[in-house]
């Protein structure tokens, strides 16, 4: 009789079978999707229909320059922040690491939802009637809330790895504390802010529940789009996924993120 | 007399509240190649820091050419330094890691315009200037061709080529390495000994180098200075510090020594193992001294011709020469010599005068400040000792209820008095159980005085060290409480200011 063998590549097996069942099988089934009409004929009538329509493109476009903002307002609250930490020799800076991350721990929706409450309480008081209508400015402000921490952890975590020697070295050669920023710093702490960038842009692009709770549903971000289509036309809906997608890979490839040996999402916390 | 490059002047420093640097003052003459030398954590590193500027300290100045450089940020001194690990920039190659410095650096150009005039603008350097002192500087520590290779490419001797390159290429006054050696291995780390040497002649700038290798010490340096404990033991050219310890740490740290105890018993005579020997150092008869020889000064010869005469213990074969120890009552002697001997053969061990150093003993006594508590003990360096207090007050004896009572019949109730406590180098012992004496330390020095071992144990609160002998053998760094007999606490009455006024 044959002993079944356990192999490393037996182990590999059950996520090989989520792999098949959930991932490459609705991709498949996105694509098929988006490529036939409403009779299951392959036609090429979604894929006009889309870039045919002003409002879908725009709606990108919107979804693209929301993502943009609150993935610049992140990195410059989060860079400082960051750097300090990781270069002071504070007893207590976990402490201070913690207090950033915490909200990461508590309900996504609860989050947003106080947030809408303290809008609603603030544009209530006197001279902040402007508040409630300000619901890019909202939207924004409820993204980088959430995804914060998203990027000050990958920046913590590479600049942690910096040598401190490779500072004194800097000055040492007559660097200034700007030129050792923008020469020693900010190149090696590349490899976080490509990791942190990719974790809050991508999410504030689809992320509609932050859009729909503090936007009053006049923020249509692409997200909620393919999520109101799925609605009632599953082949449109296919084809904004798969315009997404494109559009985040060729991204990713040419912010050179496929390339990037060390992985540093901050997964350690 | 030669021009000082740098000088410091009383400069202490903490570190929060550790003192690393205990008011420590020496100059370095313009192009010497001054080495720092001492075990690790004896301040020799923060001392390059604060040369380099990496590091203020916390009183005293420091002296470049004679202005006052001691609040200067790092970028603004003309020094550069070779860091232990070397700190190249990984996310550049080899050009652009040795051309950082001077993409930094601004000169001074001179001009003549239209009409003749001289005019000066402070301007970078061109991009062929960098890459001509870029490629001089490769040549100077052999990396030609290597410009566009990645940092993480190179070996370890490579890096530290490229380290030093990087550093010289700004033509620094003064060139700090800190340890640089330590990470390369034997062969390669006495190549670049000799490579080092070679390119301060050529250089002819300053070189302060820090290391703890005694022998990297005395191949290297024009003068060597000897630190422990935050404080400069000794200065001097290598030949001088070997020849010459100025104490017996010195001549512990410095290659191989016997280190005795010996009595100076007249005129340029000193008596150590029980046999009188002539010596060049003068000092006053009866005095007591540490008496250093080294291995090398004791010559062998026939059991009849020696001053003194042992049984040889142990032979080992070091290269060459052989180290033998041999064994004179309770003595013993490392002995160097090219001749080798049998275990368990008698021998005749002669020592010329100019083999014998003598030098003061650092401690004769411990004394630290007490304070007599409540039920007649002694409370100092973070212990309470058992104690007769009657020692205080000549002819005195204590009543049923411990009180004082004087030769003349007064009553004193000896509570809170500040006392000097004496204990001798004899009169202390340690024990591993941590309960069994008054207070307890880590030793944190064991010098071996021929027969017996000098200890220093070092309180963990109020850092009071205590100095004595033992017999035993113990490690440093080990944990053990402190016993003093009752007996060998000597105590003296301390005139407070209050009593004065």
């Amino acid at each position: 009789m044959k002993i079944p063998r356990f192999s490393r590549k037996t182990l590999c097996i059950p996520y090989a079978v989520f792999l098949i069942f959930f991932v490459i099988i609705p991709m498949l089934v996105i694509v098929f999707y988006a490529f036939t009409d409403k009779n299951m004929h392959i036609s090429l009538g979604n894929f006009i229909r889309f870039f045919s329509d002003p409002t879908k493109l725009s709606t990108i476009v919107y979804s693209l320059v929301i993502a943009l903002i609150t993935t610049v307002i992140c990195l410059l609250i989060a860079y400082p922040v960051a750097y300090i930490l990781a270069r002071s020799k504070m007893k207590r800076k976990f402490v201070i690491l913690m207090l950033f991350v915490l909200p990461m721990w508590i309900n996504f929706v609860l989050r947003v939802n106080a947030l809408r409450e303290l809008f609603n309480l603030l544009s209530s008081l006197g001279g902040m009637e402007w508040l409630a209508s300000s619901n890019y400015f909202k939207t924004v402000f409820g993204m980088v809330y959430d995804f914060l921490p998203f990027m000050i952890l990958p920046l913590y975590t590479t600049m942690l790895k910096i040598d401190p020697s490779l500072y004194e070295a800097s000055a040492d050669l007559g660097a200034n504390g700007f030129t050792t920023f923008t020469r020693i710093t900010v190149p090696l702490s590349m490899p976080g802010i490509m990791s942190g960038v990719t974790m809050v842009f991508l999410p504030s692009m689809t992320n509609y529940v932050v859009s729909d709770m503090l936007g009053n549903a006049k923020v249509t971000i692409i997200g909620k789009f393919i999520s109101d289509y799925f609605g009632n036309d599953w082949h449109m809906g296919s084809m904004i996924a798969l315009v997404l997608l494109i559009v985040v890979f060729v991204s990713t490839w040419l912010t050179g993120g496929f390339k990037s040996e060390e992985n540093v999402r901050g997964a350690n916390l | 007399m030669a021009e000082h490059i740098i000088e410091l002047q009383n400069v202490t420093k903490y570190y929060d509240d550790n003192l690393v640097i205990d008011n420590v003052s020496f100059y370095v003459n313009k192009g010497e190649f001054i080495t720092f030398l001492g075990p690790s954590g004896c301040g020799k590193t923060t001392t390059l820091r604060m040369i380099a500027g990496f590091d203020l300290p916390s009183s005293g100045k420091i002296l470049l050419n004679g202005k006052d450089i001691s609040l200067l940020p790092p970028n603004r001194r003309p020094v550069n330094t070779v860091f232990q690990r070397y700190a190249l920039f990984p996310h550049l190659n080899v050009f652009e890691n040795i051309a950082f410095g001077l993409k930094c650096k601004k000169v001074k150009n001179t001009y003549e315009n239209d009409k003749g005039q001289q005019y000066t603008k402070v301007e970078k350097l061109s991009k062929k200037e960098i890459r001509e002192k870029v490629q001089k500087a490769l040549a100077l520590v052999d990396l030609e061709g290597f410009e566009k290779r990645s940092i993480s490419t190179l070996s370890g001797g490579q890096q530290q080529r490229v380290a030093i390159a990087r550093a010289i290429v700004n033509e620094p006054e003064i060139l700090l390495l800190d340890e640089p050696l330590g990470a390369l291995d034997l062969k390669m780390r006495k190549e670049m000994q000799l490579e080092l040497k070679a390119m301060h002649k050529r250089l002819g700038i300053t070189f302060i180098y820090v290391t703890h290798d005694q022998e990297e010490a005395l191949t290297m340096s024009d003068t060597i200075v000897v630190m422990a404990d935050g404080v400069v033991q000794q200065i001097g050219t290598p030949t001088k510090i070997y020849n010459e310890p100025a104490n017996t740490f010195v001549a512990d740290f410095i290659g191989e020594s016997n280190i005795l105890t010996g009595t100076v018993v007249g005129d340029k005579r000193v008596k150590f193992c029980g046999k009188t020997f002539e010596c060049l150092d003068k000092f006053e008869p009866n005095e007591m001294v540490d008496v250093v020889v080294r291995p090398e000064d004791i010559v062998m010869c026939a059991p009849e011709d020696g001053t003194l005469v042992g049984d040889v213990i142990s032979v080992v074969f070091k290269g060459i020469h052989y180290e033998i120890t041999a064994q004179l009552g309770k003595y013993e002697l490392v002995i160097n010599s090219t001749e080798s001997r049998e275990v368990g053969e008698r021998i005749g061990m002669k020592i010329a005068p100019d083999g014998i150093h003598l030098m003061k003993p650092k401690y004769t006594t411990n004394v630290f400040d007490g304070v007599i508590t409540k039920r007649n003990t002694v409370k100092f360096a973070d212990g309470e000792f058992e104690c007769d207090v009657t020692q205080l007050y000549p002819g005195s004896h204590l009543d049923a209820e411990e009180y004082l009572i004087t030769a003349a019949g007064e009553k004193i109730d000896l509570t809170d008095t500040k006392v000097r406590v004496e204990v001798g180098l004899d009169d202390i012992e340690i024990s591993d159980d941590r309960n069994a004496g008054g207070t307890t330390g880590r030793i944190i020095s064991i010098i071996y005085k021929g027969d017996h071992y000098r200890l220093i144990v070092r309180t963990e609160e109020e850092e009071e060290d205590f100095v004595f002998s033992t017999d035993d053998l113990w490690n440093e760094n080990d944990f053990v409480s402190v016993i003093i007999p009752k007996d060998k606490i000597k105590l003296t009455l301390k005139q407070t200011e209050e009593k004065k006024r």
